[in-house]
């Protein structure tokens, strides 16, 4: 502390608390894009000070791959090693996605803070604050992919696309993630506890997660559940995640993937916004 | 509405309700550019939700209002840019340093980086939070804390600036350097709006104080505007010997047709007057008796006083007791 402990400061007005204020440069308004990336910074920021919160991005991804493999892969494929061909890209899908809850968690806990009065009041582009804070979780759902996709190679995991096939499948994934990310962002506006957006997403995720050719074939299921699978989007994801590291491109897949986000952001963002610009 | 150019803030039938609640309820305001202006209110009166909506965090449900001649609604990009908000619980990030507060908010607020860290350190200089620059604001104390938040929101010195209770739970020295920080930012001329639930808060700071009760505004005016108008005030006198006191209190009861308080300085009385006129009567009249007065006062009353005069309830009315009247 620089102010003298013995005297309050009371009469007059410090001189470079003056001058401070009487500045008066208004610098003109950060665009979208700048406004995005400063509230991205901060959730990076976040990390930087609480590194505590990559515990769900690191130690998840680890235990789901060792698990799925070992736990069914002799079981399912015959042998571990053969499994992991096929179990890797679903595997890395389904942590990606679980992860995006973490999203409406964090969101929830966040926006009951003071600090997002203050963000709204701003002058800049609303969204900003969600987007920004959508986009720092990209960088955890990038850590948690590389997490999966070392520790498969690391077990024996083989990708016949190569670094490119791999790249291309985890852009594809993050785009997606993004997108499934808004609605958690939803979701974590509405309900009133961290705890009951956890409970909601699980409600959501799992069965989506699970009700998809992640780690079996669609084929040997009942019919409805065949039906079910095929229109899921992780469905197609997985798929066309598989084929990018296997070295085909799977257009048709990753069609539907991209409707699938424009679809999930088309509805969800929106919605988002509305709550967020309600919020009591 | 129109719009006025001198009015910092105008709001006509303004309403915010949640569910039932009508926690505005139909306020009517026009604030000056310049000086501090007060809403005084208890707990659950309805003062932060009027800040709120002022300050474009809340739609309002009914009547509008405009800030610095731009409609909060259909202009609120506009309001935003011209005003700033302190939030009653510390608007800042706990996780990040007082610095990157600050320049996160510059950035925010369109600075270039290096733009933004100059500012961040001008501001953190200013208010004696340099050394604590570079440590997470979870580990700052409370009036470190409120003032970083001032801090942030000025910094683009906003024309108007809403504080939202800022000395609550602050120590006195704190308290005492906020309302410095208030007092400079209107001698630099920006306009400032605050809640209270201070009564000397209100008192010290504001030129104009809006009483709020049940999100009505059931008194307006300066301080000195409230008192009179609940018209009564209290004369003290002290007495040069003790033991004229018992005439001293008879000769006042007389002249003033008023009980008469004894204080606990034994040389010193008291009485509540509704008529100033007859004040200088009763002193002559003790001056006559042999009275020797060595000091007097005319206080006018408390604004404790005013708020039970208005309200029919004390000022510090828990919010069990509001609800119970709201019912």
């Amino acid at each position: 502390m620089t102010t003298t402990p013995t005297m309050p400061p009371q009469t007059g007005v410090d001189e470079t608390l003056r001058a401070a204020l009487v500045s008066r440069t208004r610098p003109p308004r950060a665009s979208a894009l700048s406004a995005s990336l400063t509230f991205g910074w901060r959730a990076l920021l976040k990390i930087k000070h609480v590194p505590e919160q990559l515990f769900d991005v690191t130690a998840f991804p680890i235990m789901m791959t060792l698990m799925f493999t070992y736990l069914f892969g002799g079981a399912l494929a015959g042998s571990t090693g053969e499994y992991l061909q096929y179990l890797l890209p679903g595997i890395l899908v389904m942590t990606v996605a679980m992860i995006t809850m973490y999203t409406g968690f964090n969101l929830n806990t966040d926006i009951s803070k003071g600090v997002f009065d203050r963000f709204r009041s701003l002058p800049i582009w609303r969204p900003a604050a969600l987007v920004g804070a959508l986009l720092g979780d990209v960088v955890r759902y990038t850590l948690a992919s590389m997490m999966v996709i070392v520790l498969g190679v690391i077990m024996g995991f083989r990708p016949a696309g190569g670094v490119i096939g791999v790249l291309l499948s985890v852009a594809l994934l993050l785009v997606f993630a993004f997108s499934l990310a808004w609605v958690w962002a939803a979701v974590g506006l509405v309900v009133r506890t961290p705890n009951s957006v956890m409970g909601v997403s699980m409600m959501i995720l799992f069965p989506l997660t699970f009700g998809s050719n992640v780690f079996v074939d669609p084929k040997t299921m009942p019919g409805w559940l065949e039906a079910f699978v095929g229109v899921n989007p992780i469905t197609h994801l997985v798929a066309a995640v598989r084929g990018l590291m296997s070295g085909t491109v799977p257009a048709t897949r990753i069609g539907w993937v991209l409707v699938a986000c424009a679809v999930l952001v088309a509805v969800f963002a929106p919605l988002t916004m509305r709550l967020y610009r309600t919020k009591r | 509405m129109g719009s006025h150019p001198d009015l910092a803030t105008e709001a006509s039938g303004l309403v915010k309700t949640f569910g039932k609640v009508r926690a505005v309820d139909g306020i009517d305001l026009s604030v000056r550019t310049g000086g501090v202006y007060g809403f005084l209110g208890p707990n659950g009166a309805g003062k932060t939700t009027a800040i709120r909506v002022l300050a474009t965090l809340l739609p309002p449900d009914g009547g509008g209002a405009r800030v610095l001649g731009h409609d909060i609604v259909r202009e609120a990009n506009a309001v935003r840019g011209r005003v700033s908000l302190t939030g009653q619980f510390a608007s800042v990030d706990e996780d990040l340093t007082g610095m990157e507060n600050l320049v996160l908010l510059g950035r925010l607020l369109g600075y270039p980086r290096t733009q933004a860290k100059k500012r961040a350190g001008e501001l953190l200089d200013a208010f004696g939070l340099t050394d604590a620059a570079g440590r997470q604001v979870k580990t700052y104390s409370g009036g470190m804390r409120r003032r970083l938040d001032v801090a942030a929101s000025i910094v683009v010195r906003p024309d108007l600036i809403f504080l939202d209770e800022p000395t609550t739970g602050l120590d006195p020295r704190s308290r005492n350097q906020v309302w410095d920080i208030v007092r400079a930012l209107v001698s630099t001329g920006t306009t400032v709006l605050l809640t209270t639930q201070y009564l000397d808060e209100a008192d010290q700071l504001a030129d104009r104080i809006a009483v709020i009760d049940h999100g009505k505004i059931i008194a307006e005016g300066t301080s000195g505007e409230l008192k009179a108008s609940i018209g009564s005030g209290a004369l003290h006198v002290r007495l040069l010997d003790p033991g004229q006191r018992g005439d001293a209190e008879r000769l006042l009861a007389e002249t003033l047709g008023v009980a008469v308080h004894l204080d606990s300085d034994p040389a010193a009385l008291s009485a509540r007057i509704s008529d100033t006129e007859r004040v200088a009567h009763a002193l002559a009249q003790l001056s006559r008796s042999g009275v020797v007065v060595t000091h007097f006062a005319l206080g006018q009353p408390s604004l404790d006083e005013v708020f039970l005069a208005l309200t029919g309830h004390p000022a510090e009315a828990d919010d069990d007791a509001t609800e119970e009247n709201a019912a």
